[in-house]
């Protein structure tokens, strides 16, 4: 027994095993495989269209897998009689357009999965939305509504209703893509937080730069495949010419 | 027979237009809840639901309500079912009044925007408490005005229950008519109470469309 739980905590938090999925037609993934250890920061870049995000919202079973294998801790996604509940308890993802719920106030959209998923209390959820807004800087906006905030405030919001939620894994799909630079930089500053606090996160992205300085390792999808992983330092000298032309129009 | 308009006349025609209102609530409420049943069947993940209630819906869109009337009416008799005119009335316009309110919410649940689904599915919540915490509160305001705006087709519709006796505003006036023979002057006044009853109603509807827009933020500050 002691053993077994032993070999779980070696083992990646996410991996993906030579995953294919189609839409109709288009091939968009085509074999991808990669592992996300505990604490690690994955950065997956590539261009539109490149299977990026596809192979985040597999993650998430948001998009079923064709053939391949998708593991994420103790839940396997790519079973068709997975727990789907029980893997987003375990998984935070999001995303680019924030997706707060406008009918309820900050806290309340923060507190909705926590006392309906997990059935803790209405004054411990409260208590941990306030803990959770803190975190991402917003302590102060616990009664507003979604649409009373700023861009960047609404998508830290969105970060804090995920944690809430005490994920395994945090899952970034775009998120600044909607934000101007001042705006993307407080929230980019919410997820330097969060990985230095130790949180495995997946993370699809076009800020260059921030990956560099907050990946442990980086998968550049091209056409569907990992055309290249490695430590940061890939982006600074990229191995393919693939990468080099990307991260050189990027940068 | 003969004679001139008198306040008993006036007592009979507001005798028929509480009818009236009263067959509008029956339908609204009716309607109401058969509709929220259909709204739901035709988004539900079952195929066989989903084709069921939308075959439920064209059939009745393509049947005039008059014809639902004289079915339930004159119909069910033949059945062995005897129904009372109310009866008949009041079901008629929950089985027609359900099938466009059916589709008017279904329209408003499809159109809350699809990552609101999946913020509240990547959050670990289950259908149903997505529908019921995320979806129908952001639905039901989407769907107020067009919902307020058909009452004024259920009510000029209960006009049609006086064809199987059903003593309403339109047969209140009818009745009057047969004794006076003054069709210009009475149905003129059936008309303006039908309108009086009507025109608030399109009044707030129409109010409440140009508030749409902008409601969740009078929400937010309340």
């Amino acid at each position: 027994m002691h053993k077994i739980s032993n070999v779980a905590s070696q083992s990646p938090v996410v991996s993906l095993r030579n995953v294919h999925k189609s839409f109709g037609p288009l091939k968009v993934l085509d074999g991808v495989s990669f592992e996300v250890d505990r604490g690690e920061v994955l950065v997956l870049i590539g261009r539109s269209g490149s299977g990026k995000s596809t192979a985040l919202r597999c993650i998430d079973r948001f998009e079923t897998i064709d053939s391949g294998e998708i593991v994420v801790g103790s839940h396997r996604v790519s079973d068709p009689k997975l727990d789907l509940r029980a893997l987003r308890q375990d998984v935070g993802i999001v995303f680019q357009s924030y997706n707060l719920f406008p009918h309820l106030t900050i806290e309340e959209n923060i507190t909705l999965a926590p006392c309906s998923v997990k059935g803790i209390s209405k004054s411990q959820a409260k208590e941990q939305a306030r803990q959770v807004l803190a975190q991402v800087g917003l302590e102060d906006k616990l009664h507003q509504y979604p649409e009373q905030l700023s861009g960047g405030q609404q998508q830290r919001a969105a970060i804090a209703r995920s944690l809430a939620m005490q994920p395994k894994v945090m899952l970034f799909d775009e998120v600044t893509s909607a934000l101007d630079p001042e705006l993307t930089g407080e929230v980019l500053k919410v997820i330097e937080a969060l990985a230095a606090d130790g949180m495995t996160m997946v993370m699809v992205t076009h800020e260059m730069g921030f990956a560099r300085g907050i990946a442990n390792r980086v998968v550049f999808m091209h056409r569907g495949k990992v055309h290249e992983t490695g430590p940061a330092a890939i982006l600074t000298s990229p191995a393919t010419p693939e990468l080099a032309q990307f991260v050189g129009t990027g940068l | 027979m003969g004679g001139s308009l008198n306040a008993n006349h006036l007592m009979f025609l507001g005798y028929g237009a509480l009818w009236t209102i009263g067959l509008s609530l029956i339908g609204l409420i009716g309607g109401g809840i058969a509709g929220f049943i259909i709204a739901l069947c035709r988004i539900s993940p079952n195929r066989i639901v989903r084709l069921l209630s939308a075959g439920y819906v064209q059939l009745i869109q393509g049947t005039p309500l008059l014809v639902i009337m004289f079915l339930t009416y004159f119909g069910l008799p033949t059945l062995g079912v005897t129904v009372s005119p109310l009866t008949a009335a009041g079901a008629s316009l929950t089985i027609y009044v359900g099938a466009y309110l059916g589709e008017i919410w279904r329209g408003s649940i499809e159109s809350v925007p699809k990552p609101q689904w999946e913020a509240a599915e990547g959050l670990g919540l289950s259908r149903a408490q997505r529908m019921i915490k995320v979806i129908l509160p952001q639905a039901m305001r989407i769907a107020t005005p067009p919902t307020v705006g058909f009452m004024v087709q259920i009510i000029k519709n209960t006009s049609l229950a006086s064809v199987v006796g059903f003593v309403e505003l339109a047969r209140s006036g009818q009745i009057i008519n047969n004794s006076l023979f003054e069709p210009f002057l009475i149905y003129t006044i059936i008309a303006v109470i039908y309108f009086a009853l009507c025109y608030p109603i399109s009044r707030i509807s129409r109010r409440l469309e140009m508030r749409s827009g902008p409601a969740r933020l009078s929400l937010g500050t309340a």
